[in-house]
């Protein structure tokens, strides 16, 4: 689902006051590439750009001044190229704060799309897990929650489709990754009024294609894919494999690029939230939104090359 | 709880390379000229097991204690749990091990020095000396820079592979092998994390656990007399 082109003003503003008091460059607006794709989220309307910024491992930096100020470079860069969403967990070690510390130093940019998750066994913790959590990145609340990997999700589900009904939340949602637990994930899909579902989803680990993917443009439900180059993994694999002519085809100049715009080039994908310590990694990723996507002839030859790499 | 099984080891490593080995730099800048402290401890207790005095097991127990509970606070509590929210919990198990060896300091033999089977004894100097002296230069090996390097009484690794050491070289079974078990869980969570991070450092206490087991389970145990 293409939008127009969303206004990235209120983004920029932050991020270049950031750029200006760290020294940073941010690219100049005339040289930057065109606006991210947009998506529909299923349940409002709402568009955001097809490409977010995960923060697992790269933003668990703990008390580290420099990686501090370089996951503040890496969420400057991201924003200044048009992206809004930025995915965390109370798993995710000292990366809450990190993002926190961050948002304040870019002057909480408003066009941020907080998205965090909510992992505990009790039920009754959630409630003061989230506030924690919200306290930690300085927002006045969340966008979208999820309960992360199911653990306690039907008390969990219950937390957050209450703070939706008090307008605390915007969004509700669960995840999984690496393939765990489908078969509770189609449950919750089929009998819970979700908003949104992560799992994991890339171009050598497609089961999703077989039922969660359809059954999330059944029910409406948007669709968040994490890990899509399988924890760097992937684009390791491939580092110093020239990019086939077909990268040409849909403006892909990386193979994370041609990852990640087979990702999206699945109709039932809203976001996919990429992770990264380098603010030029985070431009180039936000940048696989912009251009033509790959169509189902050459999602197979894409996903039959890099199969045979 | 029965949602854990769903999650791998990959799953719990929370941080980089990069970060965890920057950590022990941060570390090491924070807590200078600490160090000059803990190598005369570690160097003192070198001396006293080899040159055992009536009352120097329990002197060594209570200084190693001291160095368990600093750890604990320094280390895991106050550094490590800023990248791995588990810290805590493994400080509170340093913890612990710090009141076992003040016990046995305090109220029993504490850790006095034998002239163990000539096996034993290799292995249990070998231990102690690596993790008082040479443990520092394997992360330098490994290419970590020498102000990342883990100290004996400042970081982990080095302390619980010289306990295990005089925990070879200590008469009294079962109170060895009490002293044993924490330094042998903390080998096992540092080789599982250096491990997943694809250093070939895990090596390192998974050998020492391995051979602080052998060492102190080697057939001729039972002729440990004290001096």
């Amino acid at each position: 689902m293409t939008l127009r082109p969303f206004s990235r003003r209120t983004a920029l503003a932050g991020a270049a006051a950031f750029a200006a008091a760290s020294g940073l460059r941010p690219g100049r607006p005339s040289a930057r590439p065109a606006s991210p794709e947009l998506r529909r989220i299923p349940s409002s309307g709402e568009a955001i750009p097809a490409v977010g910024l995960g923060s697992w491992i790269t933003f668990n930096v703990g008390d580290d001044a420099a990686l501090r100020r370089e996951c503040t470079a890496v969420m400057a860069a991201f924003l200044d190229a048009g992206g809004r969403m930025i995915d965390s967990s109370p798993m995710y070690g000292s990366a809450q704060a990190v993002i926190g510390h961050g948002l304040a130093a870019l002057g909480h940019p408003p066009a941020v799309f907080a998205t965090d998750k909510v992992w505990t066994s009790a039920g009754s913790d959630g409630p003061v897990q989230i506030e924690r959590s919200r306290g930690l990145w300085g927002v006045e609340r969340f966008d979208l929650l999820q309960v992360h990997n199911l653990l306690g999700w039907e008390a969990h589900l219950r937390t957050l489709f209450a703070m939706k009904e008090q307008g605390r939340l915007r969004y509700a949602g669960i995840t999984t990754s690496e393939g765990r637990r489908h078969d509770l994930v189609e449950r919750i899909m089929r009998t819970q009024p979700i908003d949104f579902v992560q799992i994991s989803y890339n171009i050598l680990d497609r089961e999703v294609e077989g039922r969660i993917l359809p059954l999330a443009q059944e029910r409406g439900i948007a669709v968040i894919v994490n890990r899509p180059f399988r924890q760097g993994s992937l684009t390791r694999r491939l580092e110093g494999t020239p990019l086939p002519g077909w990268a040409a085809e849909i403006g892909a100049t990386t193979w994370a690029q041609a990852i990640l715009k087979f990702i999206l080039s699945h109709p039932a994908v809203t976001v996919t939230i990429p992770a990264t310590t380098r603010p030029d990694h985070a431009r180039e990723n936000v940048a696989a939104a912009t251009g033509p996507l790959p169509d189902d002839a050459l999602r197979r030859r894409m996903a039959d090359d890099v199969g045979d790499l | 709880m029965a949602d854990w099984w769903s999650y791998s080891l990959e799953d719990f490593l929370l941080f980089s390379p990069r970060v965890y080995w920057r950590m022990f730099a941060l570390h090491n800048e924070a807590v200078w000229p600490l160090h000059l402290a803990a190598l005369p401890i570690g160097l003192t207790l070198v001396w006293w097991t080899a040159r055992p005095r009536p009352w120097s097991g329990r002197v060594v127990a209570v200084a190693l204690a001291l160095v368990w509970a600093w750890v604990a606070w320094s280390f895991l509590w106050s550094r490590y749990a800023t990248i791995n929210w588990a810290a805590p919990w493994l400080a509170g198990g340093f913890a612990l091990q710090a009141l076992l060896l003040l016990g046995l300091g305090a109220f029993g033999a504490g850790m006095p020095r034998v002239v163990p089977p000539s096996v034993p004894r290799v292995i249990g100097w070998a231990l102690l000396l690596h993790g008082l002296l040479l443990h520092p230069f394997t992360g330098m090996i490994a290419g970590h820079p020498p102000a990342a390097a883990e100290l004996f009484g400042i970081a982990p690794d080095p302390t619980a592979i010289a306990t295990l050491g005089l925990a070879v070289l200590m008469t009294g079974g079962t109170a060895a092998w009490v002293v044993m078990v924490i330094p042998l869980g903390w080998c096992a969570v540092s080789w599982a994390t250096l491990h997943t991070m694809g250093g070939p450092e895990g090596a390192i206490p998974a050998t020492a656990a391995v051979l602080a087991v052998a060492g102190r389970a080697w057939p001729t145990t039972n002729a440990r007399k004290p001096l």
